[in-house]
């Protein structure tokens, strides 16, 4: 009886986030799942604002002068532009979210729709939806038509 | 899974594998469904947007129904989806247990300031 030499194969682990994010090569379907948990966080993060535009812009007249007064002007300190920057965050977020969400949804649905080609068509146009409506609404947000 | 009582009982976990995902898909139709209506109210709406027309989208009964409803599916799903983050990236259980009451805490107050907003208007 020979021995048996163990060959020694390759390991797979869990990715480095500081040594290999650099370098790591994330497929389309890739990034939009991890995108999908980015933007469910900066929600998350941001939910007293975003209750916090739903109560001054419904509320009364009055608050929603300061609503508007926020984009337009600024406040507590913080040019309005930042705070436009912020609800494009929150806008791009929410039109990630839902359109990858929805994806997820065709996928529970369907079984058809889990294969490798799906997968990967149905994420590049998760993000020309989400990632084309941000411009359209960051445009008009800042005013350019 | 073989020790899950006493002193190696798990504390923070999803618990309950399909009833969370099966809500968390719910709750996300309800809310999709929520963004629809409210868009078709905006597209709808002749004239240029202001706070009456705004303010009169969610000051009609029906609606007011709906938007808390929707407020308590949102308030599910992003405790669904944030257990889940907290799951994955943090390990040390004292610390997870205390993300999870942040994040419990973090979205009864937002909902119970959502549902006041709501609910004088």
């Amino acid at each position: 009886m020979t021995e048996l030499v163990k060959p020694v194969r390759p390991e797979f682990r869990n990715i480095n986030a500081f040594k290999d994010l650099r370098t790591y090569r994330l497929p389309p379907a890739g990034w939009v799942s991890i995108l999908h948990r980015v933007s469910g966080a900066i929600m998350f993060v941001l939910l007293p604002f975003i209750i916090w535009m739903f109560d001054t812009s419904v509320s009364s007249e009055i608050s929603f002068a300061k609503f508007k007064a926020c984009f337009n002007v600024g406040m507590l300190g913080i040019p309005g532009v930042l705070w436009k920057l912020v609800a494009l965050a929150l806008i791009w977020a929410y039109l990630h979210h839902f359109a990858a969400g929805l994806r997820h949804l065709w996928m529970d649905i369907s079984h058809k729709a889990v294969s490798k080609e799906f997968g990967k068509t149905s994420a590049l146009a998760t993000l020309a939806v989400s990632l084309g409506l941000a411009l359209i609404l960051g445009l008009k947000l800042f005013g350019a038509y | 899974m073989s020790v899950n009582y006493g002193s190696r009982r798990i504390v923070a976990g999803a618990h309950y594998g399909l009833r969370d995902w099966l809500a968390q898909r719910a709750t996300a139709g309800i809310m999709a469904l929520f963004t629809i209506i409210v868009l078709a109210q905006l597209l709808f709406s002749r004239g240029p947007m202001g706070y009456d027309k705004w303010a009169g989208i969610f000051s009609a009964q029906w609606m007011k129904v709906l938007t808390f409803a929707v407020v308590l599916a949102l308030a599910y799903h992003v405790w669904v989806g944030m257990r889940d983050i907290w799951m994955d990236y943090v390990k040390p259980v004292g610390v997870r247990l205390m993300l999870h009451i942040f994040t419990i805490v973090w979205l009864l107050g937002c909902a119970g300031w959502a549902v006041q907003v709501l609910w004088r208007l």
